[in-house]
């Protein structure tokens, strides 16, 4: 079970580390877009885990609300952005 | 016993498969080398990621409760993540942030030229 913790918790900074690194020299603004949305699904992902190795379910409604935003927000940049911006 | 044994290994591989759906998304971003690729890559542990961890959760937890808000949440996800997946790839495609000579076939070079050429045209004033 510890192993598992450990070997899990690896993966996962991999995943964070990597989508972090993609927003912050993202050549583009969509790169960003994209990556932001990754970071969100990854820490939803380790917000389940972590109920799931300690036998709670009280940040349920958390992981609700980060759905909420990650859709809300990448939804909204890629409509208002302009089709002549080359950033 | 035996059921506690059975439980901890459904949720350690559950999880296992979680992180490595969120590492390999990470690999992905960091290693593609456009836009359309790199959503292409994003999009997997919205999903698949998402759906493990809440099953992990829901093998602990056996409640009614729990599985009403986790159907909430993935028949949630599962209706946005396309939404925004379209919208992003969308709006590369419009802003030229996708290198074109990574396509093998673009279907929507043709639709998008013909209707430019109808906007210009009914830009013209009418003949009658």
């Amino acid at each position: 079970m510890q192993i598992a913790i450990i070997v899990a918790g690896v993966f996962f900074s991999i995943g964070a580390v990597a989508a972090l690194y993609r927003v912050i020299t993202g050549p583009s603004l969509l790169d960003r877009v994209i990556a932001s949305d990754v970071f969100v699904a990854t820490v939803m992902c380790v917000l389940g885990s972590e109920m799931a190795f300690n036998g709670h379910t009280e940040t349920l409604p958390v992981l609700l609300v980060l759905a909420a935003f990650g859709f809300l927000g990448s939804v909204s940049f890629a409509r208002f952005m302009a089709k002549q911006d080359e950033t | 016993m035996t059921g506690d044994g059975i439980r901890e290994i459904i949720t350690i591989s559950l999880v296992m498969v979680a992180a490595l759906m969120c590492c390999a998304a990470g690999i992905g971003l960091f290693r593609f080398p456009d836009v359309l690729s790199r959503l292409h890559a994003a999009t997997k542990p919205q999903i698949l990621g998402l759906m493990c961890a809440c099953g992990a959760v829901a093998v602990n937890s056996p409640r009614i409760s729990t599985f009403l808000l986790f159907t909430a949440i993935i028949i949630f996800q599962g209706l946005t993540a396309p939404i925004t997946a379209h919208m992003v790839a969308r709006a590369a495609y419009r802003s030229n942030h996708l290198r074109r000579d990574l396509l093998i076939r673009d279907e929507l070079e043709t639709r998008v030229e013909r209707i430019e050429r109808g906007e210009e045209s009914s830009k013209t004033p009418p003949e009658s």
